[in-house]
């Protein structure tokens, strides 16, 4: 079994690379059903279900990794799996959506309260400066 | 002598100044090797994406989904990614400097302008410019994640889709090296033609839901994770625009200290003589 054929797996997600290197098979939880893919697979793009995705390696032992979904890819010699570090749902990309819009509103409402802010310093720092000129001239009487 | 003990309380403050900007220094020395690190992280899934998507366009030159056709640009989305806190040099201001000019450039083509910021420095110089600002988000910290961007650029997606927006960019920081970080604008949205003339191989896939499905999510993906790389090297630029300013900053209080030290030498050789002369005087006169 020296020479079993293995294939090249990549598991890469935005935030990092989680594994690199040659498997003897690969298994994944796709979106229509489990998958296992040896080498010498046809070519093939599906979608990933949050799930564990196990490398066998070419001695026989086994990674696990688990994925929030993504994409996993099969080309002649390797494999590649596009996974997604956040769990991804439609309702929770849309409330993520939502919450967005709502800061963008908050920002541009807190105009006027911001802007009063800044008038109240910078009348404190007149206020303080004043306060330090008196200060010096009666020091100068005294 | 009185000079001196003010001159003396001036060196003190001045010194626990240098303090801090020393700190912050090495603070963002660290950060910033780690931000780099990160940067590097992203950098493969970027690649196996676009490879991915090349197969994937030229096995299929029939299906066109919105994010590949360019439509005439009548409103333009530009996604702004600044920093949260200051100190960081003039890392900000060139970056609010580009943008400007783009919105310019596209509102005296006759396109309206909306933004999408990310970092609350940019939230409080571009809310008092009346453009209308489709998402917000801020006070990512120095580690950026994917799933805090999600939300924000799914709003751009969305008005593209829905032909709100004919065009999506993003201007970020990069970071060229220490010493240099760049402005630059990127077009996101349509996808310029994906590069097909590096595969050797050609293939079409098994697609499974199917092709349109597939296409989809990944082209989500990749401009979501195109956000997330210009993040985090905004954090990268960040970090080394702020070891730079406050390393200024520190030298400057060094020689503000220096000076100040022979002045207040002076003062006190100064008080001295005049003590010595008023002895031997008054020792004279006896």
């Amino acid at each position: 079994m020296a020479d079993a054929p293995t294939i090249h797996v990549h598991i890469v997600s935005a935030e990092g690379e989680l594994f690199s290197g040659a498997a003897a098979a690969v298994f994944a939880a796709a979106s229509q059903g489990d998958l296992g893919i040896l080498p010498r697979h046809a070519p093939l793009l599906t979608l990933l279900k949050p799930g564990e995705v196990r490398v066998r390696l070419p001695g026989g032992d086994e990674e696990h990794f688990f994925v929030g979904g993504g994409a996993l890819e099969v080309q002649p010699s390797r494999v590649t799996v596009l996974a997604d570090t956040a769990l991804r749902a439609r309702d929770i990309d849309e409330a993520a959506a939502l919450a967005a819009k709502q800061r963008a509103e908050e920002a541009l409402r807190d105009k006027a309260g911001h802007i009063s802010i800044a008038e109240a310093q910078a009348e404190l720092a007149r206020a303080a400066a004043q306060l330090k000129l008196i200060q010096r001239l009666r020091k100068l009487r005294g | 002598m009185p000079g001196t003990k003010e001159i003396r309380s001036k060196i003190a403050s001045v010194k626990s100044t240098q303090k801090i900007t020393k700190a912050m220094q090495m603070v963002a020395t660290s950060k910033m090797r780690r931000a780099q690190e990160r940067m590097k992280h992203a950098r493969p899934y970027a690649e196996q994406m676009r490879n991915v998507l090349g197969h994937l366009t030229e096995a299929n030159p029939d299906y066109r989904h919105p994010f590949l056709v360019t439509r005439e640009p009548k409103a333009v989305g530009i996604i702004v990614i600044s920093t949260d806190r200051g100190l960081a040099g003039a890392l900000n201001a060139n970056v609010f400097r580009q943008t400007l000019t783009v919105m310019r450039d596209w509102q005296g083509k006759g396109a309206t302008v909306s933004l999408c910021l990310i970092g609350s420095k940019g939230m409080s110089f571009f809310r008092r410019l009346g453009v209308p600002i489709l998402a917000a988000v801020a006070n990512l910290g120095d580690r950026p994640h994917v799933k805090d961007l999600i939300g924000t650029v799914k709003v751009m997606l969305d008005a593209y889709r829905a032909g709100q927006l004919d065009r999506l960019f993003l201007v970020s920081a990069h970071f060229v090296n220490t010493m240099t970080q760049q402005p630059v604008v990127e077009q996101l949205l349509p996808i310029e033609a994906i590069d097909t003339e590096g595969l050797q191989e050609h293939w079409d896939y098994i697609y499974e839901p199917d092709a349109a499905g597939v296409l989809d999510v990944l082209l989500m993906r990749y401009i979501e994770s195109q956000v997330y790389r210009g993040a985090v090297e905004n954090v990268a630029s960040e970090m080394a625009a702020r070891m730079i300013a406050m390393g200024a900053a520190s030298d400057n209080a060094g020689k503000l200290i220096d000076e100040l030290q022979l002045i207040y030498n002076k003062a006190r050789q100064a008080a001295i003589t005049k003590e010595l002369s008023e002895i031997v005087s008054g020792a004279a006169a006896v």
